[in-house]
């Protein structure tokens, strides 16, 4: 099975002497939905950053999608990014006064592709995630829940091998939650291999495999679809709704 | 799985300027008011130039109109230091001179001249009466305004001519008025237009020689003679005018070229006023300050949309060039309006001052060279700091 990430004792300490990680060591297989759990300051966003290639630890080695990250240049590592991860945010990060099918197509506009197809394939992964209604609604038009919705269809527009979700919910009321919970699940059974970073049990809880992070370690990593191949299959029967 | 090393793309010039330009677009209060502090800058130095270029340009029509055919001949200093005479038959000598076509003289007399008898004989108002031959006003190419030129007959009698200046210091408008030279009242029976070539003329009250021998025991001796000739036959002329005038004694006679003057003006205008142009490049600094104070700002308000840039892809190259870009377009855009601005304040300046209104094509292309220096050391350090931004800024900090 190939391995979309792969951690191995991973430590990052920040000015000398804080210790965010201390020896982490994570793999996840194509096609997982994996919860990051954790409590602030637990270290979970330090792994993200990790494994999402914005950072690089102190020591150990991360993965992704085969390669090295500690034998990579910065351009290099820009280019990793681009073609291999998606990324959501809690806070969105859309552009103000640009409409939904151009903040999708930037998602692409590190990846060379010329602004035509760009378009072409944001109209495509807007209408994925049900908003091809909304293509030239600008982000304060619309409500959070959408705004989110928007913010993945940008980070899956190149289809990415992994999506990274950073508290994709935490700025959204329970319902428009949801919404892009069950938004991210469908992405996973089409093979879309989703990490989402997350302190909320609730959200752990929802996905098959729950990865538990306290003082900088993992202290736990189980859940139905832990280590599994057949996660799509799990899923789709609802398990995760336990 | 894939082997190759995933590389970065590059961008597409469309797209580089589509990112420079989109972080202006939300943000038009900033970009109006930092883009002025260039226009202001780049608007000063155009205008500068422009109203130079402009004031040459007029100087330089008024020589080809006036021509540079007139020469002056004044009487020098002798070597004992004291005022040498011109001859009497002066400017028939003169007008023997082959390639000669007009000559004229005249011949100042220390009388004073007033408004009325009332007025204290010391404020003369600047004016000299003088006698003028017939054809002064044909040697020096001038116009009657108001009235006649001195003929025959008003030669011999208390009438008189007033140059431009010398008729409005005195007041008077029109002719058949009367005023007071030496201690009896002449009737002014002309006014000249204006002379570039001989403002001497312009502020005096001219009167027949015979009327002058009469009335004020005028000896007949010239002060000036007036000669006019072909333009390429100046110099040959010149060299002959002299010992023509006085054959005894050619070192007491003065010749000089009344045009000359005015091409030393039309040079001098040229040269632009270094201290306004000064003001110019100042204030185009302070304009590019404020580009790169704004820039900064810009930076430190946008980290976030940096680290979302940098999470889908961007290198530390593309957030340099993405800031680098903004403010070229920034500078462009002052520049440009600065350049409207410039042209306009130079074209209404010229049409005030009657001038036609130039702005020399090089100003074009330093413009375009002072604003591309100005955003460039402007933007480049907010770029470097931009893409120093780490990019995992774009992620919560619970």
């Amino acid at each position: 099975m190939r391995r979309v990430i792969e951690a191995h004792g991973i430590t990052k300490r920040y000015n000398g002497s804080v210790d965010a990680l201390r020896g982490a060591d994570l793999i996840v297989e194509e096609g997982e939905l994996v919860a990051i759990v954790g409590p602030s300051g637990s270290g979970k966003s330090t792994l993200l950053q990790l494994i999402g290639t914005l950072d690089r630890p102190t020591s150990g080695t991360v993965r992704i999608d085969g390669f090295s990250v500690a034998e990579l240049s910065d351009r290099q590592l820009s280019g990793l990014r681009s073609s291999r991860i998606g990324f959501v945010f809690q806070q969105f990060h859309l552009a103000v006064g640009t409409s939904a099918l151009d903040n999708v197509a930037d998602g692409l506009l590190y990846s060379g592709r010329p602004l035509r197809e760009r378009r072409t394939r944001a109209e495509e992964a807007l209408r994925r995630v049900g908003l091809g209604h909304r293509l030239g609604h600008h982000p304060q038009q619309m409500s959070g829940g959408e705004q989110q919705r928007v913010a993945i269809a940008r980070a899956v527009v190149g289809d990415p091998p992994l999506l990274l979700a950073d508290e994709p919910t935490g700025n959204l009321d329970s319902s428009a939650g949801t919404e892009v919970l069950s938004l991210l699940r469908d992405l996973h059974a089409d093979g879309t291999t989703v990490v989402v970073i997350t302190h909320d049990p609730e959200i752990a809880a929802w996905a098959p495999r729950r990865v538990r992070v306290r003082d900088g370690r993992i202290v736990s990593d189980d859940g139905p679809g832990a280590g599994h191949r057949q996660v799509a299959a799990l899923i789709k029967s609802g398990p995760g709704e336990a | 799985m894939s082997t190759t090393v995933p590389a970065p793309s590059r961008l597409r010039l469309r797209d580089v300027l589509r990112v420079g330009g989109a972080g202006l677009r939300t943000r038009p209060g900033r970009v109006f008011l930092s883009a002025l502090g260039i226009a202001i800058g780049i608007a000063t130095m155009i205008a500068v130039i422009g109203i130079s270029a402009s004031g040459q340009e007029q100087l330089m029509r008024q020589l080809d109109r006036l021509g540079t055919g007139l020469l002056r001949v004044e009487a020098g200093s002798t070597f004992s230091g004291e005022e040498a005479r011109l001859p009497a038959r002066a400017v028939a000598m003169v007008r023997e001179v082959e390639a000669v076509r007009h000559a004229g003289a005249t011949g100042t007399i220390a009388v004073a001249i007033r408004r009325t008898d009332r007025i204290p004989k010391e404020l003369t108002g600047g004016i000299t009466v003088q006698a003028a031959t017939f054809d002064l006003l044909s040697t020096l190419d001038g116009q009657v305004r108001v009235g006649s030129w001195l003929n025959e007959a008003t030669a011999r009698y208390p009438a008189v001519v007033l140059g431009s200046v010398a008729a409005e210091r005195l007041g008077v408008t029109g002719t058949g008025m009367r005023v007071w030279i030496g201690d009896r009242w002449f009737t002014v029976i002309g006014i000249l237009g204006p002379m570039p070539l001989a403002p001497e003329i312009e502020r005096s009250a001219l009167i027949g020689f015979a009327a002058a021998q009469k009335y004020f025991q005028f000896d007949g001796h010239p002060t000036t003679i007036y000669e006019r000739s072909a333009e390429e036959s100046v110099e040959a002329v010149r060299a002959l005018l002299a010992r023509t005038v006085n054959p005894e004694n050619p070192e007491h006679v003065a010749v000089s070229r009344p045009s000359d003057a005015l091409a030393a003006r039309a040079a001098a205008a040229g040269t632009f006023t270094g201290l306004l142009l000064g003001l110019g490049a100042v204030a185009l600094l302070v304009g590019g300050v404020g580009v790169a104070n704004t820039m900064v700002i810009s930076v430190l308000e946008r980290r976030r949309e940096i680290g979302l840039r940098r999470s889908l892809g961007a290198t530390r190259g593309q957030i340099r060039m993405q800031f680098l870009t903004e403010s070229l377009i920034l500078s462009v855009i002052g520049g440009g309006g600065g350049l409207v601005i410039g042209v306009l304040v130079t074209m209404a300046y010229a049409l005030m001052q009657g001038w036609p209104a130039v702005v020399p094509p090089w100003v074009i292309g330093g413009t375009l060279a002072a604003t591309l220096a100005v955003s460039l050391i402007a933007g480049i350090y907010p770029a470097v700091r931009a893409s120093r931004v780490p990019p995992s800024v774009a992620l919560a900090m619970i």
